[in-house]
């Protein structure tokens, strides 16, 4: 009854549904390994979402748009990360208020682009959309169910999963991302080990804001077909703050969880119609909450969560 | 010229937190191949001269000379570019890392593969007789194979002047001897070593020269060789004073609290204390004397009535407390005070201050929903004027304090309270020589009062001084209760290897 290319078509929506998510996700890996909670992931994609969306619609380039979307991404956590680990503010109200600020700000600019175009619609240009289609390379793409799993996502899906292989190999293969992983274990350690712990602090929250914020273009330009939509990120933003338990603070876990949970984002579409929706809406938060209960219970032997997670550091304190 | 011959000088340093003057125009020096001990009692600015020159604080006043030339040292970097390595009370390791993974932290280039790391590791640790695990993850480790890792982490770096601040505080006597001997090597190849420390003995035993600080300021430098530990002593108190602690006779002592059979178990199921039996009395001392983890810290709880034992009863006026809680204790009507060894978890709030600490204890007590603070403030304020304790404030977090002080205020709660019988657990632990000796007057007053005091200690000189009676623990079992005036140090040393007193007693006699 279940036919290959059915299972085929869900795996790729899965996979699709869980890009922002993937971005979410190891941005947050990146900002949670040295040490700062940043419950502003919402707010840093909503920013980026905008800027990303609106760098596509004047240069109609799928490329300036990511880059845009990094770059306000990082930007937004640089309030964080000044507030934070220079003037050491508390980083959940500091993470809270980025996300209502983001979310504002993404807003207002939408509404205000809105009344610009005159046409009470903020859209991509075509040429733009076409860029984002899922890819279709020669040949490979042609391969029988292989081409289909492996070579039909959109580039964001490529880029997403480009950026989580390299942020794994830098937390974990490099030496700057040891340095990294010991301020979130134990700052006092690594500053007595001479790693110069707020550069790294910022250079890492920066890092994974800018990686949101690509996030957040996804969900501003690809997910809603092109045109803008007020709230378009939607509280994919406090999933992936959720995910980052699921992955264990390890950005290629956070590949799999991110597509998993996009597989759960979309279920609904594929069920028989006698289950009712809202069980589906309701899925991803019960699976959320199993993960963090499975997490905190194989905690108590070798946990993954960094020792020094939500307190700032200051040198001098007695 | 002169100058070339030290590795560290200081000239005038000063620091200053807040309006507290941590360290006061100091100097001190010294050279290759040499060991200078920092003696000073807690709070005497120690620990904050030493974080100066490894770059963790910086100096209001004054200058750092490293190996003759002026050094301006903002950071731990600049400390380890110039060789200067610190290995700090509170390690400064990440847990999750495997050993040699620490070492390599924060050193500059690219990180090695670990075969090549471990070749560096092993090496080093042959050249200077130590020995490690190079892949063994920190938070597997004793206290002395992290220790281990933090010299080595400072050799790796090519450190040839070494801080260490209080490194015996945490070892046995063996693993401190193991420590003296790889400093002795360190001597050896050159390198100058300060040791931060407060017990006159090591003092004496492992270092050429010592400089003195008394209250953030120095008292100058004598040879080792030259001075004893009553010398020491004046030196770092600032006048003479007895090391003999006073023994008044206890007055009447009458059975306040019978325990009989008591077992307990551990979360884990072993056995913590084995059919134990004993009296506790009032108007007197009882030591308790035992290997660490001999079963004094359930021995103690129970009493207070935080474990439920398994079986057995402990008496008070022929009614059972077994199994009570805390609370249930209280509304019975039996005041008893517990000073338990984790002073800072256990004990106090370490967040809160004075006042609210005192609060925990009476809060129930007053009328109406609301709390009464004036009645705790007027308490903390009292105690610290009758103790001498030093404090920013009543409502200064007490974390903030020194652990003498910390101690103070935990104790002098438990006594304000007045207790018919007061437990206290290593009450000197880590404190110096002038808060012990308070420890102690306290204690003996309470004695004087008629109240019933268990003192579990570890120190057997201090044990055969202050106490009447000394009970031995080993494995759970009591081997003995004997009197303190009665018995050697080394015959409680054999009862706390499982001898039974009787054996002990005959054999010392014969």
């Amino acid at each position: 009854m279940i036919s290959l290319a059915f299972i085929l078509k869900f795996i790729v929506a899965a996979v699709g549904a869980g890009t922002p998510l993937l971005f979410g996700t190891v941005g947050e890996i990146m900002s949670e390994k040295v040490g700062h909670l940043n419950l502003g992931v919402e707010g840093m994609m909503s920013v980026g979402a905008v800027a990303g969306f609106a760098a596509g619609y004047a240069t109609g380039n799928l490329a300036c748009a990511m880059v845009f979307a990094f770059l306000a991404g990082m930007l937004s956590a640089l309030i964080y990360a000044v507030l934070t680990v220079s003037f050491m503010a508390n980083q959940n109200v500091i993470g809270l208020t980025l996300t209502i600020f983001g979310i504002g700000f993404a807003n207002f600019v939408g509404v205000y682009m809105i009344g610009r175009t005159g046409t009470n619609n903020w859209q991509l240009p075509a040429n733009l959309i076409e860029q984002m289609k899922n890819v279709d390379i020669p040949f490979l793409s042609d391969i029988p169910v292989l081409g289909k799993l492996l070579f039909s996502y959109d580039p964001f899906t490529y880029v997403g999963i480009a950026i989580a292989l390299a942020c794994g190999w830098y937390l974990f293969r490099t030496k700057a991302g040891l340095n990294a992983q010991a301020i979130g274990e134990n700052p006092a350690a690594a500053d007595a080990a001479s790693i110069r712990v707020t550069k790294w602090k910022y250079i890492n929250i920066l890092l994974g804001g800018g990686i949101c914020g690509i996030g957040g273009a996804y969900c501003s330009m690809v997910i809603n077909g092109g045109v803008w939509i007020s709230d378009c990120v939607g509280g994919l933003g406090w999933i992936s703050v959720a995910l980052v338990i699921f992955a264990a603070w390890k950005p290629q876990m956070a590949i799999l969880g991110s597509f998993v949970f996009g597989a759960l984002r979309i279920l609904k579409y594929y069920m028989p119609a006698v289950i009712p929706i809202a069980f589906f809406n309701m899925l991803p938060f019960v699976i959320t909450a199993i993960v963090l209960l499975a997490a905190s219970i194989r905690g108590a032997k070798g946990s993954h969560i960094p020792e020094n997670l939500g307190n700032n550091y200051f040198r001098e304190e007695r | 010229m002169a100058e070339q011959e030290y590795a560290i000088r200081c000239d005038k340093i000063t620091k200053v937190f807040g309006s507290v003057v941590a360290n006061d125009q100091i100097d001190l020096d010294v050279r290759y191949g040499e060991i200078l001990a920092l003696l000073g009692e807690n709070g005497s600015g120690k620990t904050t001269l030493m974080n100066m020159i490894s770059g963790i604080y910086h100096p209001d006043g004054g200058t750092i000379y490293v190996d003759g030339r002026a050094a301006s040292i903002q950071s731990p970097l600049d400390a380890q570019n110039l060789g200067v390595g610190m290995i700090h009370q509170h390690f400064k390791l990440v847990n999750i890392f495997s050993a040699m993974e620490n070492i390599e932290l924060g050193t500059p280039g690219k990180k090695l593969p670990p075969k090549v790391l471990r070749r560096k590791v092993e090496d080093l640790c042959e050249k200077y007789g130590l020995e490690t695990d190079p892949d063994k993850p920190i938070h597997a480790m004793s206290v002395s194979e992290k220790q281990t890792v933090e010299i080595l982490k400072v050799l790796y770096r090519g450190a040839r002047i070494l801080i260490l601040d209080e490194p015996t505080a945490v070892l046995t006597p063996q693993e401190t001897d193991k420590l003296f001997a790889i400093l002795r090597q360190m001597r050896k190849a050159g390198c100058a070593v300060i040791i931060i420390t407060h017990k006159l003995n090591e003092v004496l035993s492992i270092s050429d020269r010592v400089t003195i600080l008394r209250k953030g300021k120095s008292y100058g430098t004598v040879n080792t060789a030259e001075v004893n530990v009553s010398k020491l002593t004046e030196l770092m108190v600032g006048r003479a004073v007895t090391l003999e602690i006073d023994r008044p006779k206890p007055e009447d002592p009458e059975d306040i609290l019978k325990l009989v059979d008591l077992t307990v178990r551990r979360k884990d199921g072993s056995v913590a204390l084995d059919d134990v039996s004993f009296s506790i009395r009032t108007g007197e001392i009882l030591g308790v004397a035992g290997v660490a983890g001999s079963g004094q810290k359930e021995l103690c709880e129970t009493i207070a009535g935080l474990i439920q034992p398994a079986q057995g009863a402990i008496l008070y006026k022929k009614e059972n407390l077994a199994g009570k809680t805390p609370r249930e204790l209280i509304e019975m009507g039996i005041s008893m005070s517990f000073v338990p060894e984790d002073r800072l978890g256990m004990g106090l709030v370490a967040g809160m201050g004075m006042t609210d600490n005192m609060l925990l204890k009476t809060y129930t007590q007053g009328k109406g929903p609301f709390v009464d603070r004036a009645p705790a403030r007027a308490m903390a304020e009292s105690l610290v004027e009758k103790l001498d304790i030093v404090t920013a404030g009543v409502e200064a977090p007490v974390r903030m304090m020194s652990g003498g002080n910390v101690q103070k205020v935990l104790l002098g709660r438990e006594i304000e309270s007045n207790p018919d019988l007061l437990i206290t657990a290593y009450p000197v632990r880590g404190l110096d020589i002038n808060s012990s000796y308070l420890v102690y007057d306290l204690l003996n007053e309470q004695k004087k009062k008629g109240v019933a005091v268990v003192y579990i200690g570890e120190d057997l000189d201090v044990l055969l001084q202050l106490c009447d009676r000394i009970l031995v623990l080993c494995h759970g079992k009591v081997t003995g209760v004997v009197d303190a005036a009665a018995v050697s140090k080394e015959q409680i040393g054999l009862m706390m290897t499982g001898e039974s007193a009787q054996e002990v007693m005959e054999y010392g006699n014969g």
